[in-house]
């Protein structure tokens, strides 16, 4: 057991401290942003990384646990959590559905990760189009900060609640990878005719692992409105999510638990040191991004948690040497 | 009811912006029947195209038409390199990475774009740009029955370079079964490459077709890939007819879209006839297997 979670408590344990040694805005808004990107990226890692099924258009649930929180508060008046909360479920309801229709056909591949693209599409054309949604001028949260209203004068309070997500997620799926189910979520990814042919139930498999992994990218778009009190279409459906969904798994280890966190930390902390030092050219820290994720897959195909287990086996060689 | 003139001049119009369509999902599955892969690059690389037009018509001076060929022969060997030099050795011959390098080198181009142009909106004059042929119940432009026009031709040459080269030959050979084709003496790696060539030439060709009518943003690419997406789908992965026919009707599709449910919602129709596509009929009109 404390194999198994010890890593984990330790490291969100550990982030949990930082605002307490450090308090400059920029530096809580970076890491904030930083972890609802990690937490979009640990859902998708959940179908991407154990189930093996490649989405290109995660933003389909971030963008629809992002409008369900905004909307149902701007609205109906319904309260900031329980938004929260039905957001979640919506976005997994969202994810069972484009589940579905999509695994039912059999579609797999490239194949998936097209027809996933073109559901986020057709949900940005939409949003952007309903007056409903506040078509292109986006829709704002009203401002009425106290914790009733999931509203936090103070930058940490967003630090602990992101972090706590982020931290149970993270959890959740090292729970996951040791149990049943995700040996059957292995098995898909590895060979999915051969799991079906030992008698896997690869369709149900499927769909309750793309309806997690929508449901917890689902709650990083509702944090997102949370914290910022804005979206429109291209920020809730826009491309950038979903690529910034799937890059961070990849560059972090795709499959492991740690793996989206630590992708998420190492692509916007490159980011914000290249913004830093060329600032004043625009999209040349999404170069760099480029570059990272080509670089990882050619020389290192299981990202940043590969390279950590190369080194610790080279290390581990010279202490018995 | 709308007049059948108006619904004819928006069918016309579609056919012409279908042609465009053509030209860069020509690329796309050509480029998909040979390495089964998606090539997400593809819009950057048009973008990139366009302000290759761009610049050699600002900067040198040279007509659009005039830089259609030296662009192209450009792009072709820029997408031979690339495919080469960078695609083919960072992939490690896995399908699943050659989706995820091109994804890669889409968000790099892009973005080096916008570093380099800034994100403005930039377009070209040229004295032909609103020439237009009177039909008596509607007007063409010019520009775009050229670009109609050069996107059939180009169709036709691909086929005949499929069908009729060696080099095309070699080209399906590798689509069909790459071992195979290996060991009857096939150079693979080349075969990628001058695939990956000449899908970044015919979207070079489509660049500058569009250039004397459409503008350039470092995103400008973007919306046609995915309108390419629906097309190479809708014809059939690998599918060269497929993707013309495909092309045609996704631009008649969008045409009267446009026209019944308004701009904004244009481009709705081809994403649900996409996503239908995919749930009832991956294989498309001409593809044979999924």
């Amino acid at each position: 057991m404390i194999r198994a979670y010890g890593p984990a408590i330790v490291l969100i344990a550990a982030a949990a401290l930082v605002p307490f040694a450090i308090t400059a805005n920029t530096v809580l808004n970076f890491i904030v942003f930083a972890l609802i990107i990690a937490l979009a990226a640990q859902g998708w890692n959940v179908l991407g990384g154990l189930a093996g099924q490649f989405s290109f258009g995660h933003a389909a649930f971030f963008g629809s646990g992002a409008y369900t929180t905004a909307l149902l508060q701007t609205h109906w008046g319904v309260n900031a959590w329980v938004a929260f909360a039905l957001s979640i479920l919506l976005a997994g309801a969202v994810g069972w559905i484009i589940g579905f229709l999509s695994f039912r056909s059999g579609l797999r591949g490239s194949y998936f990760a097209l027809v996933t693209l073109a559901f986020a599409e057709v949900l940005r054309i939409l949003a952007n189009a309903s007056t409903f949604t506040g078509g292109a001028a986006g829709t704002l949260v009203k401002l009425d900060m106290g914790p009733a209203n999931f509203q936090f004068a103070s930058r940490a309070a967003f630090v602990w609640i992101a972090l706590a997500l982020v931290g149970f997620v993270l959890i959740a799926t090292i729970a996951i990878m040791r149990s049943r189910f995700g040996a059957w979520l292995t098995a898909v990814r590895e060979n999915e005719d051969a799991a079906r042919a030992l008698g896997v139930d690869t369709l149900a498999v499927k769909l309750k692992a793309i309806t997690l992994s929508a449901a917890i990218t689902g709650a990083a778009g509702a944090l997102y409105v949370q914290y910022y009190l804005y979206l429109d279409a291209s920020i809730a459906y826009g491309p950038w999510i979903s690529i910034e969904a799937l890059v961070a798994p990849i560059v972090g280890g795709i499959g492991t638990a740690f793996g989206p966190i630590l992708g998420a930390a190492a692509l916007h902390g490159f980011g914000e040191l290249t913004k830093l030092f060329a600032g004043g050219i625009p999209g040349i820290d999404l170069v760099l991004y480029g570059l990272l994720l080509i670089a990882t897959i050619a020389f290192a195909p299981d990202g940043i948690m590969g390279l950590l287990k190369r080194l610790a086996s080279v290390f581990d060689r010279r202490r018995t040497r | 009811m709308l007049a059948p003139d108006i619904i004819l001049a928006a069918v016309l119009n579609g056919l012409m912006t279908g042609s465009i369509y053509a030209l860069v999902a020509l690329g796309l599955t050509l480029v998909y029947g040979v390495l089964h892969i998606i090539n997400f690059a593809h819009g950057a690389t048009l973008t990139a195209a366009m302000f290759a037009a761009y610049v050699a018509q600002t900067a040198l001076g040279i007509d659009p038409y005039l830089a259609l060929l030296p662009v192209t022969l450009l792009f072709f060997v820029l997408g031979y390199a690339v495919q080469r030099f960078v695609i083919g050795p960072a992939s490690h011959g896995e399908d699943r990475n050659i989706l995820l390098v091109t994804l890669g080198l889409s968000i790099v181009i892009e973005n080096a774009m916008l570093a380099i142009f800034r994100s403005d909106t930039r377009s070209i004059d040229v004295p032909y740009a609103f020439e237009s042929i009177d039909l008596g119940f509607t007007f063409l432009a010019v520009p775009r029955v050229a670009a109609f026009g050069v996107a059939l031709i180009v169709a036709l040459l691909l086929g005949f370079l499929l069908r009729a080269t060696d080099t095309g030959r070699a080209i399906r050979a590798v689509a069909r079964e790459k071992t195979g084709a290996a060991l009857a003496g096939i150079d693979v790696p080349h075969i990628y490459a001058v695939t990956f060539g000449l899908g970044a030439a015919s979207v070079a060709i489509a660049a500058c077709l569009l250039m004397p009518t459409f503008y350039v943003t470092p995103r400008a690419g973007n919306a046609f890939v995915l309108v390419a997406f629906t097309i190479v789908v809708l014809g059939g992965m690998g599918s060269i007819p497929g993707a013309l026919l495909g092309a045609l009707f996704i631009g008649v599709v969008e045409s009267l879209c446009g026209l019944f449910l308004g701009e904004s919602l244009g481009q709705i129709g081809i994403f649900l006839i996409f996503i239908l596509v995919l749930l009832v009929k991956p294989t498309g009109l001409f593809g044979a297997r999924a």
